[in-house]
């Protein structure tokens, strides 16, 4: 109990202290504010003229389409290629579309185990770069937003953004990380597998590899791919506790940071402030949940004689401690990293009702950039609600919300939960689905709607049970991912881009304050009303009726 | 079209920094500082590499600790969870057969950590009750006396993370190890 509360304490809140100067750091290279380095990177992007939300955008979805080309080539042509010393063989076409497209998004679902299918040199040039440059694209997308709310009038370049995330927020941090890494015992070899024989005389083949690089920049960009199959669950990806802490604050600090970026781009710090309490509102929520139900004893032992004191031990390892499992869970999924520090599959029902939660909100603190992209969309239907509760023209720090504004933002909203719904509605009507489940029952739902949910949410995490390498769970999730991906990034530029084409109005006493309590108020119930109402009945249908069914 | 240049442009220097030298980078210092942890963690005994000291190995031996249950079999290339929920039928049959290995009982009861596998299948280590309740069998095999091993096993114990974990755990390689240079 104590060392649950220390742990929590720790992590969230050293990486709450830690992403204030990293905000202000961010908010200081987004405004140009070291002009050296920009114009080195004008010189070696040879464009820096300013774009309008159309440019911006077709820009961001043309080096896309470059990223997505080249991995998918890498890939294709991994055997042929160098650095390939376990003799890794061509993947099947579908599984490397879902790769591909699963990388580019910054969702890192992965249909393989790392070990056994992909050469290092795919690894590294292929996934690895594309864990840099997706979350460095999100972070771009981020500032072109507040430079649109700032009333900027343009919203910047994005090949110099991507170029200040990519080189000055995301590679040095992760230099710091990655050796940290090292030194706790994550490999970094260009090896290939080591041959051993045991002290029993059998003989063991050891996967190992670059990793230390790889698991840096995984954790920070919010991607989640592993280099291993099991992800942060394999010793080799995350060795000691240590190890473990570093980790879990990476996934968060960064989304963190980012509002602060975005309070402080705006010029409404305060604004910021709120946002920043209702997102850390709802983590910490998800995190008191998930700790509690997961203190539960594993059920299936129970006619057993077996002694239980320290909670569901499926699934977890016992050097990162009895608490940080559940704890990654939450913090994963609320950003959208899907990084795992214990199997999801295995958690108690309704603590893996927690992370699903997680990817419906998709917004309590986010993925890189994203993450306050999407607050953005809650932000405008709270704005809206609260002005037609009062009978006021809603706006936004002086900017007019109206009718081709909330059709843009309920769209990009309401496309989450078709997304989800109409995928596991398909898939578990159909053997798609059905046929490759590894649990029964409620938790073989639960399976189905937890993989569309990761898809959509661009999150990464899955109920590994699920046997998804197949051609339909490749093509169905990969479209999902690309959906969920750009119409979230697309549309708040275009509904930003409508703003600024409008004259911005002076904030009077009517105007609902976005630095108040009342309004923090109005965005959190905004948000659960929404996840709540949407969700609810899915969610009863896979983790709350194996729970009623199932648990004593 | 003109954004395609630069994204060309873009792409061999993102390549070129966030791959190329970073992992370079990376690896030079791993390779200088820590050559033991950067190439995998293993350990050699009589000049053969016997294991890595961070991946769980299989013990079916009554003269030596056995390690967590693993759902990849200790396979160092397909590592891999159970993935079966915790309210599982086949949970439950897995769960069964590891206790009747263990000849566990109601007045001796297993702690979970010996029946419950492990997230990646290769958890190197064991609790101290998980080592604890193996002393006696592994005595008995060695003819050792129970307390040598009771020491053994207190010796190599340790707390993962101070406050923030307190409860204690033992590598299994490497408490098998030193059980090896104890004798019998």
């Amino acid at each position: 109990m104590l060392a649950s509360f220390l742990t929590v304490a720790l992590i969230v809140g050293g990486a709450a202290l830690l992403s204030w100067p990293l905000g202000r750091f961010m908010a200081a290279l987004f405004s140009g504010r070291y002009a050296s380095a920009d114009s080195l990177f004008a010189r070696i992007a040879g464009s820096s003229q300013d774009q309008d939300w159309k440019a911006y955008s077709v820009a961001l979805l043309v080096f896309n389409a470059v990223m997505f080309a080249f991995v998918f080539a890498l890939l294709s042509l991994q055997h042929l290629l160098p650095l390939n010393p376990d003799g890794q063989g061509p993947a099947s076409i579908h599984l490397i579309f879902n790769t591909t497209a699963s990388f580019v998004t910054n969702t890192n679902l992965q249909h393989y185990s790392g070990e056994s299918t992909w050469s290092y040199l795919a690894q590294l040039a292929g996934l690895m770069w594309l864990q840099f440059v997706s979350a460095a694209t999100g972070i771009a997308a981020l500032a072109a937003l507040a430079r649109g709310i700032a009333g900027h009038p343009s919203m910047g370049n994005f090949f110099i953004d991507l170029q200040r995330a990519s080189f000055c927020v995301l590679l040095p941090i992760a230099l710091v990380v990655a050796l940290s890494l090292a030194a706790s015992g994550v490999p970094m070899t260009l090896e290939g597998a080591a041959q051993v024989t045991t002290l029993e005389g059998a003989a063991q083949t050891i996967a190992r590899g670059p990793a230390a690089a790889f698991v840096a920049i995984k954790q920070l960009g919010t991607n989640g791919g592993g280099f291993f199959g099991p992800n942060s669950t394999h010793p080799f990806e995350n060795p000691t506790l240590w190890a473990n802490f570093i980790e879990m604050a990476a996934i968060i600090i960064i989304p963190m940071a980012c509002v602060w970026m975005f309070g402080r781009m705006i010029g409404r710090i305060r604004h910021a402030g709120v946002i920043f309490v209702v997102m850390a509102a709802l983590l910490l929520v998800k995190i008191t949940a998930v700790l509690a139900f997961e203190a539960a004893p594993t059920q299936a032992f129970a006619d057993l004689p077996i002694e239980q004191n320290v909670g569901n031990l499926e699934g977890k390892e016992l050097r990162l401690g009895a608490t940080t499992g559940p704890l990654w869970a939450a913090i994963t999924t609320s950003t959208s990293n899907g990084s795992v520090g214990a199997m999801h599959d295995s958690l108690n029902p309704l603590a893996g009702l927690v992370p699903m939660a997680g990817m419906w909100l998709n917004e309590t603190f986010g993925g890189v950039g994203v993450g306050m992209i999407n607050m953005f969309l809650y932000i405008v239907v709270a704005v809206f609600v609260a002005g037609m509760m009062v009978g006021r023209t809603p706006e936004y720090l002086g900017h007019r919300i109206e009718g081709r504004e909330m059709r843009l933002a309920v769209l990009a909203l309401i496309s989450h939960p078709v997304l989800i719904l109409g995928g596991t509605a398909l898939f578990a009507a159909t053997s798609w689905g059905v046929d490759t489940l590894n649990n029964t029952g409620a938790h073989g739902f639960s399976e189905i709607l937890y993989e569309f949910s990761s898809a959509a949410a661009n999150n990464g995490s899955g109920f590994e049970g699920l046997g998804d390498n197949t051609a339909p769970w490749n093509l169905a999730t990969g479209i999902v991912m690309l959906i969920g991906r750009y119409l979230p990034i697309l549309v708040p530029l275009a509904i930003v881009g409508s703003l600024m084409a409008k004259r911005r109005s002076a904030e009077s006493v009517g105007t609902l304050s976005v630095e108040s309590n009342t309004f923090g108020i109005m965005l959190l119930i905004t948000i659960l009303i929404f996840g709540a109402l949407t969700f609810f009945p899915a969610a009863a249908l896979g983790p709350i009726a194996e729970h009623v069914t199932l648990m004593r | 079209m003109g954004h395609i240049f630069p994204s060309l442009r873009l792409w061999i220097a993102t390549l070129a920094i966030c791959v190329f030298a970073y992992a370079g980078l990376v690896l030079g210092f791993a390779q200088t500082a820590v050559p033991f942890q950067a190439n995998g963690s293993i350990i050699m005994q009589e000049g053969r590499p016997i294991g890595s000291r961070l991946i769980a190995q299989n013990f079916t031996q009554d003269r030596y600790f056995w390690p967590r249950p693993s759902a990849a079999d200790y396979n160092g290339m397909g590592a891999a969870g159970s993935n079966l929920s915790p309210t599982s039928d086949k949970l439950e049959q897995r769960a069964a057969e590891t206790v009747s290995r263990y000849a566990a009982a109601q007045d001796d009861p297993i702690p979970a950590d010996l029946v419950a596998a492990s997230g990646g299948g290769l958890d190197p280590h064991i609790s101290l009750a998980g080592a604890r309740y193996q002393a006696g069998r592994v005595a008995a095999a060695r003819g050792l006396p129970a307390r040598d091993v009771e020491a053994l096993i207190n010796r190599l114990a340790y707390a993962p993370g101070g406050v923030f974990a307190p409860d204690r755990i033992v590598n299994v390689l490497e408490l098998n190890m030193a059980l090896d240079k104890l004798g019998r």
